[in-house]
């Protein structure tokens, strides 16, 4: 059988109120709106695209979290994941992709997984480096930014974008990880027959121990803005000449 | 009310939807006069969103009125109660009657297609001389054999022009008015039936309302909704989730609408301040949105009654009286606060203005509501 493991992690949504919370290293969480990470739902959509073109097919959702994330666990259920793991955690202190990928692998390694997809990135902290990780830590091949995947027996095939608009196509040998570009298909709504159904699905929870951690944040705030004009008079030369001058020495364009 | 992870992830999975698959498009949609109703329901059948308390046998879910209450609710952020009216057609007047009541044989042929997104129905009530006044229709269904030939017009039918079948009620017996009509399924290519001009209306202007013409039109008896002489009664029991649904699709509009309205009055500098901190303003807004809540448990308290079980004629009554003046009360006062710019088209305060003044009227008027209303209180 063909198991499938998707990493989905809950963020804030983008039209969520974002306020700092007293202890100044995290949000006020009583007035987040919590989504599903945009990238992770490609992820999730694409695993079970993958699992729609295979023959007997796993696909289990996994979640790192307090007891909140167990919602975007249940929506990925809904939309047709087979089951769901909760790795369990009081707070929102594990940070550095590290860390984070340690605590995955050591959830993951028991279950074999022959693929694992995640989101390219989260849309909070943004490292763009956990799904990576896992796959060095489980020793799997691991694959990055994909835009497209197609399973063959053994193998995966992945088309990369790479930059300045360049695309790699990689084949690889699973077990694989590999990180999920947004966009590379049409994430699907739940069905209500799959959200009743969702309930009836195994959700098993792992306590995890966020004690061994390497970085903490010891600050979050907004960036400082000020109202500060600077009025360029003159003739339109000068007033050019000046312009330029701003530009480079001050602004740095 | 109490609601679980489902109801709650059913409001989240519909505003989702909502405002990804309807709102982007309502303003093309208004300027064509019509949304693509075939393409839309389609895409809700997909997702069982059409047959929430069907029947199982018939390819719904089963589910009590708290869900086909939480739908309705969530539609609201589509922010066009033009197509929101239309798949309530669809959900909730056309369809029940024949949940209820309908043979087996017709549930197959019509029930499940439109649970599926496969058929768009239409529900004829209506007619020039009868609106309110249900008992006084004049469309007949005589007998001929097997068959039924109806003669008559229907008025302000919703989805008019794109339904693939009518649920229209007929007179088919002379006496007692209420006891001398049947709920008739009509295919819309049946032989003799057409449809008119598309009505010009003040709002819902993605919806497609027209007059139906019948003029010797055949059906067979077995399209029969129940017994013949049933149908005012059944007629009667569609309009209560007819009235919940139509009142409980105003209030997340609502919300939206005060909400836009806040951040438009945050914005707007006059006599140099923002509007906002006018004592007046800000206090209206707080009415406003206390009067939405106090609806929304009015509401919520008649859905109860109903999925109770028990009797919801007075509590839906009154739910759908309340809501349609909240909806003019809330837009109107939104609409003045937007001051010049509430006077365009580009806001949804003077949207919901146009769109929302149905309420009062649709399903039942306002009058009607109030009538109800006393009787159940013993004045009249």
């Amino acid at each position: 059988m063909m198991k499938i493991a998707v990493l989905i992690k809950q963020v804030p949504g983008s039209e969520s109120p974002l306020s700092i919370a007293d202890s100044n290293v995290w949000l006020d969480e009583e007035k987040v709106a919590y989504i599903m990470n945009e990238s992770d739902n490609y992820a999730l959509e694409e695993a079970l695209l993958l699992k729609e073109g295979t023959q007997d097919c796993e696909v289990v959702v996994v979640s790192l979290g307090p007891e909140r994330v167990k919602k975007i666990i249940r929506e990925g259920l809904a939309k047709g994941a087979d089951r769901g793991m909760h790795l369990n955690i009081n707070s929102n202190d594990v940070t550095d992709p590290l860390s984070i990928a340690k605590i995955f692998a050591d959830a993951l390694k028991s279950e074999n997984f022959d693929l694992i997809l995640s989101g390219l990135q989260s849309d909070d902290l943004g490292h763009g480096q956990t799904g990576i990780i896992i796959g060095e830590l489980l020793k799997m091949s691991t694959g990055s930014l994909a835009v497209s995947t197609k399973l063959d027996g053994d193998q995966i095939a992945i088309k990369q974008e790479m930059e300045a608009g360049f695309f790699q196509n990689v084949r690889m040998s699973l077990p694989a990880s590999i990180t999920i570009q947004s966009g590379l298909n049409t994430p699907r709504y739940p069905s209500l027959k799959g959200i009743m159904g969702a309930k009836k699905k195994e959700i098993k929870t792992l306590d995890i121990d966020s004690s061994d951690q390497k970085l903490k944040i010891s600050k979050l705030y907004l960036p400082s803005s000020s109202n500060e004009i600077t009025m360029i008079d003159g003739s339109p030369d000068q007033i050019v000449e000046n312009l330029v001058k701003v530009f480079k020495s001050e602004i740095k364009i | 009310m109490q609601f679980t992870d489902e109801h709650k992830a059913l409001a989240s999975n519909v505003k989702n939807f909502a405002q990804n698959e309807i709102k982007p498009f309502v303003e093309d949609w208004e300027k064509n006069g019509h949304f693509p109703a075939h393409d839309l329901f389609k895409k809700m059948g997909n997702l069982d969103f059409l047959g929430i308390t069907k029947s199982t046998e018939y390819g719904g879910l089963g589910l009590d009125y708290s869900y086909g209450m939480v739908f309705a609710e969530a539609l609201g952020y589509a922010a066009d109660l033009g197509v929101i009216t239309a798949i309530g057609v669809q959900t909730d007047m056309a369809t029940p009657a024949l949940d209820r009541f309908g043979s087996d044989e017709l549930k197959k042929e019509f029930l499940t297609p439109s649970i599926l997104g496969d058929l768009v129905s239409a529900i004829a009530v209506s007619e020039p001389g009868a609106g309110s006044d249900v008992a006084s229709i004049k469309t007949t269904a005589q007998k001929t054999g097997d068959d039924y030939v109806i003669d008559g017009q229907k008025m302000w039918i919703t989805n008019a022009k794109q339904a693939d079948y009518f649920c229209t009620l007929v007179n088919t017996g002379d006496g007692n008015v209420h006891k001398n009509k049947s709920l008739v399924i009509i295919p819309s290519d049946t032989k003799g039936l057409s449809v008119g001009d598309k009505i010009e209306k003040l709002g819902q202007l993605t919806s497609d309302t027209a007059p139906v013409y019948f003029d010797n039109v055949k059906v067979p008896q077995r399209y029969r909704i129940g017994e013949e002489g049933d149908g005012f009664k059944m007629q009667m029991e569609q309009f209560q989730e007819e009235r919940i649904f139509l009142s409980a699709i105003n209030l997340a509009l609502l919300d939206e609408c005060v909400a836009e309205t806040i951040s438009y009055c945050k914005d707007r500098t006059a006599f140099g301040r923002k509007i906002i901190e006018n004592q007046s303003i800000h206090f209206k807004l707080a009415e406003l949105q206390t009067e939405i809540e106090a609806t929304r448990a009015l509401i919520y308290r008649a859905c109860e009654e109903f999925v109770n079980g028990n009797d919801l004629t007075n509590l839906a009554s009154m739910a759908k009286l309340k809501s349609g003046r909240l909806i003019r009360d809330v837009s109107d006062a939104c609409l003045q606060l937007y001051g010049g710019m509430g006077f365009t088209w580009e806001n949804q305060a003077s949207k919901i203005y146009r769109d929302g003044r149905l309420t009062s009227i649709g399903g039942g008027a306002d009058e009607i509501m109030l009538r109800i209303i006393c009787k159940y209180m013993g004045i009249i």
